[in-house]
């Protein structure tokens, strides 16, 4: 069971992966980005069955941090939109030329 | 372990990624982050399948609880929904091509994977899963559970600047 898990793990990680690279949305990137971090929590639970409990710390840590960095990207987010009135990354072409 | 069990991992692994297909392929964000809500709630049951009581509960609180609701908050702050912000998704090339990177990141896995892990005896959970998080995480982990608090700290300060209204800008 801790191989199916592994293998559900990487199948949510390249969907993140796919979001991220065929969206132009950016919460939605965020979104994928969370999606991402998730797919490796749930590595990191599996292998906890086998390693000890060190893999539940790591988790928590995973989310702190996931949290700060969604409270910090949607900060972002909206000092973009009052510049440019746009999330759709297309838009962002200020260093282009 | 039992069939009951069996079927509940394999019901909550589908659902997940069921889900997680669904929330790629929506083009409006407030559907996707509903989606993504639906990813985490089965995630947290396949914690609990994994022995993971207590990850599986902070899994519901912080992730589905907190995290989503600030997404879905600057959802609506924003007041997005105009063609121009939904028409998103990039040209058919590129989506293959990132389909190709997707199946090719996932079957790497499976093929690292071909070794079977040996599996362990699912039917005897620990009961005492919290202590021992609780014990690793204060004493070999301490420090990076201190420097976590002040990136924390960091981020509440850093957002607050960034998402203030410049005065007389």
């Amino acid at each position: 069971m801790i191989n199916d898990a592994i293998i559900v793990s990487a199948i949510l990680f390249a969907i993140g992966v796919v979001g991220v690279l065929t969206r132009r949305n950016a919460i939605i990137l965020f979104m994928c980005v969370e999606l991402m971090l998730n797919a490796v929590n749930l590595s990191f639970i599996a292998f906890a069955k086998l390693h000890g409990v060190t893999g539940h710390v790591f988790v928590i840590m995973v989310m702190a941090i996931a949290a700060a960095e969604a409270a910090l990207g949607l900060a972002i987010v909206i000092a973009v939109f009052r510049h440019i009135g746009s999330v759709n990354l297309a838009d962002l072409k200020l260093l282009r030329h | 372990m039992s069939s009951i069990l069996r079927f509940e991992f394999y019901f909550f692994a589908l659902l997940a990624i069921g889900s997680a297909l669904c929330f790629v392929t929506r083009k409006n964000p407030v559907p996707a982050a509903l989606w993504l809500v639906n990813v985490m709630f089965a995630l947290s049951g396949l914690y609990v399948m994994l022995d993971a009581p207590f990850v599986a509960a902070i899994q519901v609180l912080v992730y589905a609880g907190a995290i989503m609701v600030v997404f879905v908050f600057v959802v609506m702050l924003l007041n997005l929904g105009r063609a121009s912000d939904l028409a998103d998704v990039r040209s058919v090339a590129s989506r293959l091509g990132a389909g190709a990177i997707g199946i090719g990141l996932a079957a790497s896995v499976m093929v690292v994977l071909r070794d079977k892990i040996p599996d362990v005896d699912f039917a005897a959970a620990s009961d005492n899963v919290v202590t021992a998080i609780a014990s690793s995480l204060f004493t070999d982990y301490l420090i990076a559970f201190e420097v976590t608090s002040l990136v924390l700290l960091v981020a509440v300060v850093g957002a607050v600047v960034l998402a203030k209204r410049r005065v007389g800008a």
